[in-house]
C-alpha cells in the first residue's frame, strides 16, 4: 500500500497530469476574467482548493475541479517524493535539482505570500501626514471618543468580525454595537428613487436619506462602499440606531455618560510606527501628448523612535522599502496634488528573486549538459 | 557554374538592398528636403516623412498615393501627400485615401460601394451622421462594440487626424500665408493698443481691435487642434524640447510682437507650394534647415536618420529575400540539390543582416532595448527563431532550419507590418514600462520563450506534413527533428521561465505584486507550463517522437494566445487594446493548428514516409 502511494506520488506521470491541469486552470481562469473581474476569478479557480459550479437556481457548490492551491500542492508533493525517487548522487542531476528547489522554493513563497502579504494604500494630499495606511477592501466602524480635545480615544471594529458576531463589545467601551443591517456594497440618495429604500434610523444624521444594496465589486480597481445600520446599547437600554456609510464623510455623533462620542465607517487603518509626510508629487508628461513619462512623490519620512528624519523619492519602479513594508507610487489625484501610495506588506518577498536565480543556473546547466555534447559528437562527424 | 549560383544571388540582392539608398535628384518641389525637417509629435523628434508615413498607413493602410493626373497615373509618395494635405488642403480633399471595408459603413455613410477608398469630400456630406454615431459608441467599452461601431470609430478617428494635418502649417482660409504674417504682425501694436484701450474704458480704434481679434480667433482654432508641434523655441534659453504648435506660437507672437523665424520660413513654403514656385519653396526649405543647424544639431541629425531609416526600407527588403529563401530552402526537399540548400541558407544570412541592421537602428533611434510594444516583438521574435532555424541549418545540412528561418521572418515580418498600421511604432513608453533594465531583461527573455517554443511548433508542424504527406521524411530525418524539437523545447523553458519570473519581480518592483494573475503574466505562465508538460511527458516515456510533435504543436496554440490572444481578452493592466482583424487571424491560425494536430494524430498506416519504412 504505501510503496504503491509513493510509487504514486513519485511518478512522472503525475507530474504531466499536474501540469496539464496547471495549463487547463490557468488558461480557464484567465477567461474567466473577462466576466467574473481579475478579483473574483483570482479567488475562484487560483486561490482555491476546487472550483466549484452552482447549477443555475440551486443553492448546491458541486467542485468539478481541481483548483490552483490543489494542484500547487499535489506538485509540490509529487516534486519532494520523487527526489526520493529519482536521487542519485553526483553531478549529473544537479541541474534538475536545482531547478526543483527553485521551484519548491517558488511555489511555497507564493503560498506564504497568499496567506502573510497585506496590501492598503496611503492616500496623501500634499502637505498632508499620515502614519496609518487604508486597507483597500476591508471596513471598519470606529467608535472615537472624542470628550478630550486633544487625544481621541479610538475603538475601531473590523466590519467582518460585527457581521460575524452580530454584536461587539469592548472594554474600552461603555456600551456594545449591534448591528442591525449591512450591505457590503451600497448606495445612497437623498430621494426615493427605483429600487431604494427608506433607511430608518432612530437617531443622528440619516433620516430621509434612501439606500440600495448592490452586488460586491469584482473589478480589481474599485472598491464595494459598505453602509450599515448600527444600533448603540447600554446597559440602561438603546441610544438609538445609526446610519454609517463609507459614502459619509462627517460621523454620526452622540453623547452619552458626559462623554461625547462619534461613529464612522471606514476603510480599516493599519498604523505604522513612522509617519509619510508628502512634499511634493510630480506627473510629467512627453512634451505635446498626454502619455505620462512619471509619477514621482518625494516624502518626509520620520520615525520619532530611532529619531530618523528624511526626504525619499519614490517613483515608478523604484519603491521605498522600509521597515517590513514597501511603498510604490500607484496613483495620482485628478487635480495632480494628491499621491496615492500602495503599501506592500510581504515577508515573503525575496523568495521569487532567489527562486529565479535558482532555476536559471539549473536549466542552464541542464541545457548546456546536453548541447555541448550534442555538438562534439556532431562536430565529430 | 551551380557553385556560383549561391554567390550571384546574394551579391544581386545585396545590390537591389543598396539600390535604394541611391534616389536621383529631385526636380521641381524638393519633397524629399522637406520630408526630413524635424518636428516634434507623439513625445518624440522625428521627421515630416514619418508623420507621414504613420499618417497614411492609418488612413490608407499603405505608404504611398496612386492617382490619376491627365489621363496618366502616377504616385505620391507619404511626403508628397502631406506637403499637399498641410499645404494645399482643397486639393488633397478630393484625393481617394480614406479606406473603408465595412458595408454597413459604407451603407450608413450613402457612399458608392464599388471602391475601396473615398476621398474626403465624398464624406464630408456626412460627418453630422459620423458624428452622431461617434457620441453614440464613444462610451461603449472598446471591447463590447460591434465590427461596424469599431470601423466607424475608427474613420472618425483617421478623419480627425486628416483635418488636424491640414491645419497643421496654414491656418484654416489662408491662401498667401506668408503675406498674412506679414499684415498680422503690423496689426499687432494698434491691435494690442486698442485692445487695452477698450479695457480700461477708454475710447478705441474698432478696426485695429477687429483685425488683430480675427488673427487670433483663427490661431486659437489652429493652438487647439494643429497635431504636430513644428515650432521650435527661437530663445537659445528654453529648453531644447519646448516646441509649439504654430498656433500656439503665433498666439504668442501677439504679446511679444515677434515671429519665430521657423514661422516665417514655413509660411513662405506654404505660399511657394500654394503658388507653384518651387524655386522659392526649396529656397525656404533650405533656408530652415541652414537656421536649425547649430541650433538643433541633434534634432536634425535625429530626423535625418530615421529618414534614412524608413527610406531603406530594411524590414521590407529582409521580407522579400526570405521569401526567395523559403522557396529554394523548399525545392532543395525535392530535388535534394545542395545549391539550392546552400542559396537558401546564403539569402537567409542576407536577410538576417538586413533585419538586424533594421532591429539594431531601431533601438538606436530609440534608446531602447529590442522590444518596446507589440510590433516590436514581432520584430524581435522573428530575428530570434531565424538565428535559431540558422543554427539548426548549420548543425544539420538538410534544408529544415533554412525553411524554418524563412517562413519565421517571413511571417513575423509580416505580422510586423499589419501591427503598424495602427500608428508610430516608435511611441514613447508610459511612465511604468519606462525602464529599459526590465525592458532589456523580462521582455527579451520572454520574448525569445515565444520565438522559441514557435519554432519547436514550426519543426513539429513540417515533421507531421512531411511524413504523412511525402516520403522524404526519412528514419533519420525523423530522428533529427525530433531532437530539434527537443533540444528547442529545453531552450524554450529556460527563456520563458526566466523571462516570466523577472516579468513578476518587475511587477513586485512597480507595484508591489509579485504574481497578480493578470491575463499577460497567466499566457507566459502557460508557455512555460506547457514546455514542462512537453519535457515531463517526454522523460516519463509517455510519448515518442509523433506525441512530442503532437504537443509542440500545441506549443503554437498556447503562444499565439498569450502573445495575441490575451490582448483580446480587453482586460488586465498589459492590454494593448482590442484589435479585430487579428482575432480573426488568430482564430484561423489556431483552427490550422487543430487541424494539423488532428492529422498528426492519423494512424501510421496512412503516413506516406512511414509506408517506406518499418514504423519508427
Amino acid at each position: 500500500m504505501l510503496k504503491q502511494l509513493f510509487k504514486l506520488f513519485s511518478s512522472l506521470k503525475l507530474t504531466v497530469v499536474c501540469l496539464v491541469l496547471g495549463c487547463v486552470i490557468v488558461f480557464w481562469g484567465t477567461i474567466a476574467q473577462v466576466h467574473l473581474g481579475l478579483f473574483k476569478a483570482q479567488n475562484e479557480f487560483f486561490r482555491s482548493f476546487f472550483v466549484y459550479w452552482t447549477p443555475p437556481g440551486s443553492g448546491f457548490h458541486v467542485p468539478i475541479f481541481p483548483g490552483g492551491y490543489f494542484i500547487g500542492t499535489v506538485l509540490l508533493i509529487n516534486l519532494f517524493v520523487a527526489h526520493f525517487r529519482y536521487y542519485q548522487p553526483g553531478k549529473r542531476k544537479i541541474g534538475i535539482m536545482l531547478i526543483h528547489l527553485g521551484i519548491v522554493l517558488l511555489l511555497l513563497g507564493q503560498m506564504l505570500t497568499d496567506f502573510l502579504s497585506r496590501e492598503s494604500s496611503l492616500h496623501l494630499r500634499i502637505g498632508e501626514t499620515k502614519n496609518y495606511t487604508e486597507a483597500d477592501r476591508a471596513f471598519e466602524l470606529a467608535v472615537l471618543d472624542t470628550t478630550d480635545k486633544d487625544a481621541d480615544k479610538i475603538v475601531a471594529i473590523p466590519c467582518s468580525l460585527l457581521v460575524r458576531r452580530g454584536e461587539v463589545g469592548d472594554p474600552e467601551m461603555p456600551f456594545r454595537v449591534r448591528l442591525k443591517i449591512f450591505y457590503p456594497n451600497s448606495l445612497l440618495a437623498q430621494q426615493s428613487q427605483p429600487g431604494y429604500k427608506p433607511v430608518k434610523p432612530t437617531a443622528g444624521l440619516g433620516s430621509g436619506i434612501w439606500w440600495r444594496e448592490e452586488p460586491r465589486e469584482t473589478e480589481m480597481n474599485r472598491m464595494d462602499m459598505p453602509s450599515a445600520l448600527v444600533e448603540i446599547v447600554a446597559p440602561q437600554g438603546s441610544l438609538g440606531s445609526f446610519l454609517v456609510s463609507a459614502w459619509l464623510d462627517r460621523p454620526q455623533a452622540f453623547s452619552f455618560d458626559n462623554h461625547a462620542y462619534e461613529l464612522l465607517l471606514r476603510q480599516e487603518r493599519y498604523y505604522l510606527p513612522f509617519s509619510i509626510h508628502l512634499i511634493e508629487f510630480r506627473h510629467d508628461k512627453y512634451p505635446g501628448t498626454d502619455i505620462p513619462k512619471n509619477f514621482s512623490s518625494r516624502v518626509r519620512l520620520q520615525n520619532l523612535e530611532n529619531r530618523e528624519d528624511r526626504e525619499v523619492r519614490i517613483f515608478m519602479n523604484n519603491p521605498l522599502r522600509y521597515a517590513g513594508e514597501t511603498f510604490y507610487q500607484a496613483s495620482f489625484d485628478p487635480d495632480d496634488h494628491g499621491s496615492v501610495l500602495q503599501v506592500v506588506h510581504n515577508p515573503s518577498w525575496l523568495t521569487p528573486y532567489l527562486s529565479c536565480v535558482l532555476v536559471a543556473i539549473g536549466l542552464t546547466i541542464q541545457f548546456l549538459s546536453h548541447l555541448i555534447p550534442f555538438l562534439k559528437r556532431r562536430m565529430a562527424k | 557554374m551551380k557553385k556560383w549560383i549561391p554567390l550571384i544571388l546574394v551579391v544581386v540582392m545585396a545590390g537591389w538592398i543598396l539600390s535604394s539608398l541611391r534616389q536621383p535628384p529631385e526636380t521641381g518641389f524638393h519633397a524629399r528636403d522637406f520630408g526630413k525637417l524635424p518636428i516634434l509629435m507623439n513625445g518624440r523628434f522625428q521627421p515630416f516623412d514619418s508623420v507621414a508615413r504613420n499618417s497614411l498607413l492609418q488612413i490608407r493602410t499603405k505608404q504611398t498615393v496612386p492617382i490619376e493626373e491627365n489621363e496618366k497615373s502616377r504616385t505620391l509618395t507619404a511626403t508628397d501627400w502631406l506637403l499637399e494635405a498641410m499645404m494645399k488642403p482643397e486639393q488633397a480633399d478630393d484625393r481617394k485615401i480614406f479606406r473603408i471595408d465595412n458595408n454597413e459603413v459604407t451603407e450608413l455613410l450613402k457612399l458608392p460601394d464599388n471602391q475601396k477608398f473615398y476621398s474626403f469630400n465624398q464624406l464630408r456630406p456626412q460627418v453630422d451622421e459620423i458624428e452622431k454615431q461617434v457620441r453614440r459608441i464613444e462610451p461603449l467599452d472598446s471591447s463590447k462594440r460591434t465590427v461596424f461601431e469599431s470601423q466607424l470609430m475608427k474613420l472618425d478617428e483617421v478623419m480627425n487626424l486628416y483635418q488636424r494635418l491640414g491645419i497643421s502649417l496654414k491656418p484654416p482660409g489662408s491662401d498667401d500665408f506668408a503675406a498674412e504674417l506679414d499684415a498680422y504682425q503690423k496689426s499687432i501694436p494698434s491691435g494690442i493698443a486698442a485692445v487695452n484701450a477698450r479695457e480700461a474704458g477708454q475710447k478705441f480704434d474698432q478696426e485695429a481691435f477687429n483685425t488683430l481679434l480675427g488673427f487670433m480667433g483663427n490661431y486659437n482654432t489652429v493652438a487647439s487642434f494643429a497635431l504636430p508641434l513644428t515650432i521650435p523655441p527661437a530663445d537659445i534659453h528654453l529648453p531644447r524640447d519646448d516646441w509649439q504648435n504654430i498656433g500656439t506660437n503665433l498666439m504668442q507672437t501677439a504679446r511679444t510682437g515677434e515671429l519665430n523665424p521657423a514661422v516665417k520660413f514655413y509660411a513662405k513654403m506654404v505660399t511657394a507650394y500654394r503658388s507653384d514656385q518651387p524655386a522659392d519653396f526649396n529656397q525656404a526649405v533650405a533656408g530652415y534647415r541652414f537656421w536649425l543647424v547649430g541650433r538643433f544639431t541633434p534634432q536634425l541629425r535625429k530626423a535625418d536618420q530615421e529618414y534614412f531609416f524608413s527610406t531603406l526600407e530594411p524590414f521590407y527588403k529582409a521580407i522579400v529575400i526570405y521569401v526567395l529563401a523559403l522557396v529554394l530552402a523548399l525545392f532543395s526537399w525535392f530535388n535534394l540539390s545542395d545549391w539550392l540548400r546552400r542559396s537558401a541558407f546564403y539569402l537567409i544570412m542576407l536577410a538576417w543582416v538586413i533585419h538586424t541592421f533594421g532591429l539594431v537602428f531601431r533601438m538606436y533611434l530609440e534608446g531602447r532595448p529590442p522590444v518596446t510594444n507589440l510590433y516590436s516583438s514581432a520584430i524581435f521574435i522573428g530575428w530570434g527563431a531565424v538565428i535559431l532555424g540558422m543554427v539548426l541549418e548549420k548543425i544539420y545540412r538538410d534544408g529544415i532550419g533554412c525553411v524554418v528561418a524563412g517562413s519565421a521572418g517571413f511571417v513575423t515580418l509580416i505580422i510586423a507590418h499589419n501591427l503598424a498600421l495602427s500608428g508610430d511604432t516608435m511611441e514613447m513608453m508610459r511612465a511604468v514600462l519606462d525602464t529599459n533594465f526590465w525592458l532589456a531583461t523580462h521582455v527579451v527573455a520572454v520574448t525569445l520563450g515565444y520565438a522559441s517554443t514557435f519554432v519547436a511548433g514550426f519543426l513539429a508542424i513540417i515533421y507531421i506534413l512531411r511524413g504523412l504527406f511525402t516520403t522524404t521524411l526519412m528514419a533519420e530525418t525523423a530522428k533529427s527533428l525530433a531532437r530539434m524539437v527537443y533540444g528547442i523545447v529545453c531552450f524554450a523553458t529556460l527563456f520563458s521561465f526566466v523571462g516570466t519570473v523577472l516579468g513578476g519581480i518587475w511587477a513586485d518592483q512597480s507595484w508591489g505584486r509579485f504574481w497578480g494573475w493578470d491575463p499577460k503574466e497567466n499566457g507566459a505562465l502557460l508557455i512555460v507550463l506547457w514546455n514542462a508538460t512537453i519535457l515531463h511527458a517526454r522523460w516519463g516515456g509517455l510519448v515518442r517522437e509523433r506525441g512530442l510533435m503532437n504537443l509542440a504543436v500545441i506549443g503554437n496554440i498556447v503562444t499565439s494566445f498569450s502573445w495575441f490572444g490575451v490582448n483580446m481578452l480587453g482586460i488586465g493592466l498589459h492590454s494593448y487594446g482590442f484589435m479585430d482583424a487579428a482575432f480573426k487571424w488568430l482564430m484561423l491560425f489556431i483552427g490550422s493548428q487543430v487541424a494539423i494536430i488532428l492529422l498528426g494524430l492519423l494512424p501510421q498506416k496512412l503516413w506516406r514516409s512511414f509506408q517506406a519504412r518499418p514504423a519508427a
